[in-house]
């Protein structure tokens, strides 16, 4: 049989037998196993079959614990089941895995391993999380490559169905489950093979079924619980053999031989290194180099590691081994070790001790920890845990990787040794996520893979951030198969997409010696030398390395496909690198542009290949010989005026440093200061909005809008502007209230990121030329200097006292500080303005339980992250905790604050004979509703602190402690539609319930955003999302009107770009209310198919449409008689497919499915229409119903 | 009474068809002309820009978002497949062409030449009777030499009637210095019709916002003299049938269009202001006259009052012009 191969990544392999060979599949996304999801849910929708020839039902779950739930289900239905996870999304499903294995029934979890969120969340990878359910009785089966991901796949199936032991079969998150590499696809023929009917019929004899009915899941009390537990050791007994067995039998079939513990290296070796996953694949092939030296070294590779086979173990191990280091990728603090250590030093032992005593010596063994967080793990790695094993005493739970100065259990390591084959050829692309860099990337491995002589790796190291994120590509090719799960650091060829990425890395560190250099740059090869930084012109001569130019975004242009320069550089990467004839290889680009641009139109595919040519001709070398070195030298990453700890170790890791940085210098509970995004200036856009005073009719919408926090207005005396640079602007306030002021709109133009929804949404035309507003994009590198200077100037501006703001009126309240700047969300992000509008108008006492998902990323992922303070040190506070616990990990806060609050009152009265009088009255009856009563609270607490300072008292100690709690804390709970809607809709709904004084944000982007826009039950009906390939059949859930039925909860739907007055209004009352409230926040978003920076004429247009509905739902109003239901009627109507034409989400379901996008949005119309006369009905209800009705929607006084 | 108009080689049973509007855009609209009487039915147009922009915009929001950030490396499923335009246009016709019996013309509408025209051949495998081929086309250039344009609008015409055996009717502006050497050239470059005239989008300024506002507007009553006078110089002078286009709100209005020369009138303003039925109330009004004036038919009329049949002939020309400015007396 010819043996097909194709070029895919881990997590596509493993889905692609848990597809072939399941017949119900639940999921959910979690980072970085999302994609076995998605690439199920799309087979699904293509109608792809199983190996029997039917296609598998796919369900989206609200959560990991309701795919677990709903798998669970199906197993006992009767039919082969499967889910994908990772990391807190495997613990959510352990309680159903006990039970799962407790009732020994046969199912594949397949998990792509990634840390657990301890100090700090990571999606990277390491065994934490598999560690972590190691207890369940599910048997653990790891592969460590993209080969092994779909091979062990296989095998765990088979094993499962004849072991009736379920198996979690896991690799390494992002190294394994995101390279691509070239692999051996397995055929139908030999997955049924591997499947035996009988133990199929067998499952699905044992499900519950009323036509021969059994119970299972009984309750068992003390006197027989314990010895049913151990009814099932026959079955564990026999796992390991079964699962050699079924490598066996594949081994047959496949001639790829694996085994439950499998050793590679002398076979006297006397160093061994025990290790499972991805680092398998650098040990091997250390050991192979170092034995070549003549080492006598070895490596055990865990492919089984539950149920763990002692026997097996101690088989493999050679009899002359004399220290041994066993690797975990995980940590567990205070343990006396991590758990393969533990197993391996306890299989030891008990052979001893049973004087079965397979070594003459018991070998001393260590443990060691490596990897943690997709850190790296390199061949110099592990010849550096060799040679410490020479030693005497090897360190106990020594680590590797780091550097360890405060309990100095790190080893060193070579970081320059090199193991790579002379046979390879290594490149690094360095680009931006938009530039599509790594598409191209990814098309090349294809390309050069698809020659069967030829191997290819690819691996991709993204950036956490969303705008201006960057990508390094790391590609291998060789004749040989390649088994190198490490970066690149000796490269032949590095292309620079991006001429501002010399500023973020050091491009060339590691380029080969006579490398060659390709750089995308606008000047061309005459002239780019003198425009160099000094420090790439001096590593392009000491390596003589032979470097190359493209005006690549030229070219692009010029053919038509805008920004993407993908095919250009991937054309020049042929041309320069010569790794196939590159005649061939434009052939082959060419049949690959058809081949993914022609289902999109012809003009797409004419528009790339014009590219191609495009790119060869403007490909020209650079001499670089007799040039001087004469380049600048970079600015350092963060200015000097930085605290310490911002300059020395985020500014590290802004420098793409921060694997050098040492245990000792970070916070050992994850606590981190406040205001840092300040002092990392980005500059990611060539064009920025500038300010036109003359046109300005200051209503501060552009700041109101503004994303990143990058325009701001300040109201401030005239004489404060002595000292302002020449091209600071101002003008006299037009606000009636500030006469005496004057008033300024600065750009921060360092941290913009060019959106320009400013300019959109900016109401005031050039009365002379009305292409001009009074906010209008210009080119930023001729005012980056100047603005600069503006900026500091206008940044010590004094903040205009808060009690001189009408906090409802939109200009005037845009004046106050917002105390969220600069994050790394998308560009023209519709989520981050509601934040700061929340930072601005409640910031100062402002306690946040934040979600998982972007708003915790862009908000919350290092170096820098957004969240500050004001002038006085005051800003709000930050965690985040879960995914799921969000809305009761705020409640906590908010019990927390109110019985320190109690407290501190208990306290003061108990001495208040102390105390000045009428300072304890007034502290406590405050009601602290206005900025003033706010601040005169602050007042007497600051007096109170004084004089309880002078007192000797217990009590007073204690109040002082306690004092600030009785100035009014904010407690705000933000989090996604993921979150309030799926995965944290029971907690939320029961703090709903609490009736406790809560401010909860939804950041409604109705899809999960943060991990590439799967439906969430936000997600309106018609719209293609992930997991909605076919568009969502189903409406999107009224979370509003669910609020609403609990009477007591103030519930507000906003969208700011239809209606920003009636958002401020909200977010005022929200906080008002003393109760439960809810703001339901539209916030548009990259995974609509939108223009951003048109984005709020999307959110005008949804609402006119009736989409979605404007309202605040007041309980005091229904208290006081009145309606408390105010919806906001659009003055302009649209229909809903005017609206939905103007997103791709939409769409694209008309250009996929015709038919079902047609009776979809009929439905969504007709639904539409029902919903807008509900609300009608509810907002005029007691008007109607009164004998002298009110007037309709009085505000409540 | 005889109401049966030729055009493009077809006999339709009456002169009265309603062009290229939203009013095609849906098949129950189409039936319910139909059952009102329309002669054929002129389908909604399908724009260059349509099929080159659109698909354009697709890749655009499929892959801006690829491969950016280490959670997502996309934002939407891709499908293998996408029914792209033109293949939802032409399952379009093929539907109407199921549920309807009048001639179904179909409408493309571009400005320059390039491989749009191949959907042309497209729209004939679907089934459309005829193309009504709309070259709309707003030069702005000031280096464009109008010679230039006009041969561009000639070569269009020949590149789409090279791909298809079906007939074309050309929609044209009235924009040209010499309308009647274009009408020539048209007729010699083998339009089967020419559709007098395009009216051109034309933006309004909205006050408040400093906007421009792109609402269309219905055509005036008065629209009616230019496709008249040029209906009525071209008639006997082209081989090409003449279909006259806006305007055309009345019965009188469709008499007044047949005489000058007109083919066929095409409806689009008053149905949409006043719904499909009204195409019945126009052809009931239509006869009416005629028996009224005891007309026996369509073809009895046409080109009655034309410029070559007229008994004043002067009156399409410039002396007219004369004597009607010379015969206004303004106000006192």
């Amino acid at each position: 049989m010819s043996k097909e191969h194709t070029m895919i990544d881990g997590n596509e392999a493993a889905a692609y037998v848990a597809y072939r060979t399941n017949e119900v599949i639940a999921i959910y996304p979690i980072t970085p196993s999302s994609p076995m999801g998605e690439w199920a849910d799309l087979w699904e929708s293509q109608e792809t079959k199983n190996i029997w020839g039917s296609s598998p039902t796919v369900v989206e779950m609200q959560s990991e614990g309701g795919a677990a739930g709903a798998i669970h289900g199906a197993l006992q239905a009767g039919s082969l089941a499967t889910t994908f996870t990772a990391s807190q999304g495997l613990l959510l499903m352990i309680p159903n895995m006990y039970k799962i294995a407790g009732e020994l029934t046969p199912t594949v979890f397949h998990v792509a391993a990634r840390s657990l969120a301890v100090q700090a969340l990571s999606i990277f990878g390491d065994h934490s999380d598999v560690m972590a359910a190691r207890s369940t009785g599910f048997a653990f089966l790891c592969s460590a490559s993209v080969q092994e991901a779909m091979d062990f796949a296989l095998i765990a199936q088979s094993a499962t169905l004849q072991s009736r032991i379920p198996f979690v079969h896991f690799f390494d998150g992002f190294r394994t489950s995101h390279e691509i590499s070239k692999i051996e696809v397995l055929p139908d023929d030999t997955i049924r093979q591997m499947i035996p009917e009988d133990l199929v019929h067998a499952h699905k004899a044992r499900a519950l079924s009323p036509d021969h009915p059994v119970m299972r899941g009984t309750t068992q009390n003390p006197d027989v619980y314990f010895q049913a537990r151990e009814s099932v050791n026959t079955y564990y007994d026999q796992c390991s053999r079964i699962v050699s067995g079924a490598m066996k039998e594949f081994a047959k079939l496949t001639g790829r031989t694996y085994a439950p513990f499998e050793y590679a290296g002398d076979s006297a070796a006397e160093r061994v290194i025990v290790l499972m996953g991805s680092g398998c694949e650098t040990a091997e092939e250390t050991v192979q180099h170092l034995q070549a030296q003549g080492e006598k070294v070895g490596v055990v590779k865990v492919r089984l590691f539950r149920p763990f086979d002692s026997a097996f173990f101690l088989s493999v191990l050679p009899k002359t081994a004399r220290t041994i280091a066993v690797l975990d990728r995980t940590k567990e603090s205070g343990a006396p070790g991590e758990p393969l250590y533990l197993d391996c030093l306890s299989v030891l032992a008990e052979n001893q001790m049973n004087g079965e005593k397979k070594f003459d010596c018991l070998p001393k063994v260590v443990g060691g920890r490596y990897g943690l967080s997709s850190k790296e793990f390199t061949p110099g790695m592990v010849k550096g845990i060799f040679d410490h094993l020479k030693e005497a005493n090897p360190k106990k739970s020594f680590t590797i990787g780091i550097t360890d100065d405060v309990t100095h259990l790190s080893l060193p390591y070579d970081p320059e040794f090199s193991i790579e084959s002379k046979d390879t050829y290594r490149a690094v692309f360095y680009g931006l996520g938009s530039d599509g860099t790594v598409g191209a990337n990814k098309n090349s491995i294809k390309i050069i893979g698809h020659d069967e002589k030829r191997s290819a790796q690819g691996y991709f190291v993204y950036d956490s951030r969303k705008s201006g994120a960057t990508t390094v590509s790391h590609l291998r090719f060789g004749p040989k198969v390649i088994r190198a799960p490490y970066l690149i650091s000796q490269a032949h060829f590095i292309g620079c997409h991006q001429w501002t990425l010399f500023e973020r890395y050091d491009i060339l560190k590691h380029l080969l010696p006579n490398g060659k250099f390709l750089l995308n740059s606008i000047y061309g090869p005459d002239d780019v030398w003198r425009y160099l930084p000094g420090k790439v012109q001096a590593q392009l001569k000491e390596k003589n390395a032979k470097f190359y130019v493209i005006d690549a975004y030229k070219v692009a242009k010029e053919s038509g496909i805008g920004s993407l320069i993908n095919t250009v550089m991937q054309v020049c990467f042929f041309a320069i690198s010569k790794i196939m004839p590159i005649d061939e290889a434009v052939r082959e680009i060419e049949e690959s542009i058809r081949k993914t641009y022609g289902k999109k139109g012809q003009e797409i595919v004419d528009r790339n290949l014009k590219a191609v040519h495009g790119a060869l001709q403007h490909l020209h070398e650079v001499n670089t010989a007799g040039q001087p070195l004469n380049g600048t030298p970079f600015a350092p990453p963060i200015p000097k005026e930085a605290p310490p700890f911002v300059r020395e170790v985020l500014g590290t890791i802004v420098q793409g440093c921060g694997d050098d940085l040492p245990v000792g210098v970070f916070p050992i509970d994850g606590t981190y200061p406040t205001g840092t995004s300040k002092w990392e200036q980005r500059n990611l856009t060539q064009e920025v909005p500038v300010w036109d005073p003359d046109v300005c009719i200051q209503c501060g919408k552009c700041a109101f809008v503004c994303p990143h926090g990058v325009i701001r207005v300040k109201a401030y005396e005239d004489k404060h502007l002595k000292g302002a640079p020449q091209t600071f602007k101002s003008r006299p306030a037009k606000d009636l209230d500030w006469k005496d002021l004057t008033y300024t709109i600065q750009v921060a133009t360092d941290y913009c990121t060019g959106c320009g929804i400013c300019v959109d949404i900016c109401p005031a035309k050039n009365k002379s030329k009305t292409s001009l507003k009074a906010i209008n994009m210009e080119a930023e590198l001729p005012i980056r200097e100047t603005e600069r200077e503006n900026w500091d100037f206008f940044s010590q501006l004094p903040e205009l006292d808060r009690r001189r703001i009408k906090s409802e009126s939109i200009r005037q309240e845009q004046v106050q500080q917002p105390l969220f700047e600069f994050s790394s969300a998308c560009l023209g992000c519709g989520e981050t303005p509601y934040i700061k509008l929340a930072t601005q108008l409640f910031g100062d006492r402002m306690v946040v339980a934040n979600a998982t998902g972007c708003s915790s990323i862009y908000g919350g992922n290092l170096p820098t992250t957004p969240w500050t303070h004001n002038a006085d040190g005051r800003g709000p506070a930050w965690s985040n905790s879960l995914f799921e616990d969000n809305a009761e990990f705020g409640l906590g806060m908010r019990l927390s604050i109110d019985q320190q609050r109690r407290f501190a009152i208990e306290l003061l009265l108990r001495i208040r004979n102390t105390i000045e009088p009428g300072l304890v009255n007034a502290l406590i009856e405050s009601p602290q509703k206005t900025e003033a009563d706010i601040y005169e609270q602050r007042e007497r607490v600051e007096l109170l602190k004084k004089q309880l300072k002078k007192s000797k008292q217990k009590e007073a100690e204690r109040l002082l402690a306690h004092a600030d709690m009785l100035v009014k804390k904010s407690v705000w709970i933000i989090g996604g539609d993921g979150w309030a809607y799926d995965i944290g809709y029971g907690g939320l709904d029961h703090v709903l319930a609490s009736g406790k004084n809560v401010n909860i944000l939804v950041l409604d982007t109705e899809v999960y955003s943060n991990t590439g826009g799967q439906m969430s039950k936000s997600t309106p009906k018609a719209a293609v999302a992930k997991f909605a390939a076919n568009g969502k059949a189903m409406a999107k859930k009224d979370l509003g009107l669910i609020a609403m039925t609990y009477g007591n909860v103030y519930v507000a739907s906003v969208a700011m770009g239809a209606k920003d007055e009636h958002t401020l209004k909200a977010f005022l009352e929200a906080e008002a209310y003393d109760g439960p409230s809810l703001i339901i926040a539209y916030s548009h978003c990259i995974a609509h198919g939108i223009n951003m920076t048109t984005a709020m004429q999307n959110q005008k247009a949804l609402v006119q449409s009736g989409r979605w509905l404007l309202y605040r739902y007041h309980p005091e109003r229904g208290k006081a008689g009145q309606d408390p239901l105010i919806l906001e009627r659009p003055g302009k109507k649209i229909s809903l497919e005017q609206y939905m034409n103007m997103e791709n989400r939409f769409k694209m379901l008309a250009k996929s499915h015709p038919e079902t996008a047609r009776y979809l949005w009929e439905e969504a119309s007709e639904e539409l229409q029902l919903r807008m006369a509900f609300y009608e009905y509810l907002a005029t209800f007691r008007k109607n119903s009164a004998k002298k009705p009110e007037p309709q929607n009085a505000e409540v006084k | 009474m005889d109401l049966t108009a030729d055009y493009l080689g077809m006999t339709l049973k009456n002169p009265l068809v309603p062009s290229a509007s939203p009013l095609s855009e849906k098949i129950a609209t189409i039936r319910h002309l139909e059952d009102s009487g329309a002669g054929a039915i002129v389908l909604h147009s399908l724009f260059e820009e349509q099929i080159r922009m659109e698909n354009l915009e697709l890749n655009h929001h499929l892959s801006s978002h690829k491969d950016v950030f280490s959670e997502a490396q996309s934002f939407f499923p891709e499908p293998t497949q996408f029914h792209l335009d033109p293949e939802g246009y032409l399952e379009y016709i093929q539907n109407v062409k199921k549920a309807v019996s009048i001639p179904v013309i179909a409408s493309l509408n571009g400005a320059t030449l390039g491989g749009w025209t191949d959907t042309a051949e497209l729209m004939q495998q679907a089934g459309a009777d005829a193309i009504e081929l709309n070259i709309y086309k707003i030069t702005t250039n000031p280096d464009q030499p109008a010679a230039e344009i006009e041969a561009e609008y000639v070569k269009i015409l020949k590149s789409v009637k090279s791909k298809i055996k079906i007939p074309v009717a050309l929609k044209l502006s009235p924009y040209f210095t010499n309308m009647a050497n274009m009408a020539q050239r048209f007729d010699d470059a083998g339009a089967n019709a020419l559709v007098l005239f395009n009216r051109f989008y034309q933006p309004d300024i909205d006050l408040e916002t400093l906007d421009m506002r792109s609402d269309i507007l219905f055509s005036a009553p008065q629209a009616l003299r230019l496709p008249l006078t040029w209906v009525g110089i071209l008639f006997g002078k082209v081989r090409a049938d003449l279909a006259a286009t806006s305007g055309i709100h009345r019965a009188e209005d469709v008499l007044k269009m047949l005489m000058v020369g007109a083919n066929v009138t095409m409806l689009c303003s008053v149905l949409l202001r006043r719904g499909p039925a009204y195409l019945k109330v126009i052809l009931e009004d239509m006869k009416q006259w005629m028996e009224e004036h005891e007309y026996e038919s369509v073809q009895q009329m046409r080109g009655s009052m034309s410029q070559m049949n007229c008994d004043n002939p002067s009156a399409y020309e410039r002396a007219q012009y004369i004597k009607s400015l010379q015969s206004f007396k303004p106000q006192q």
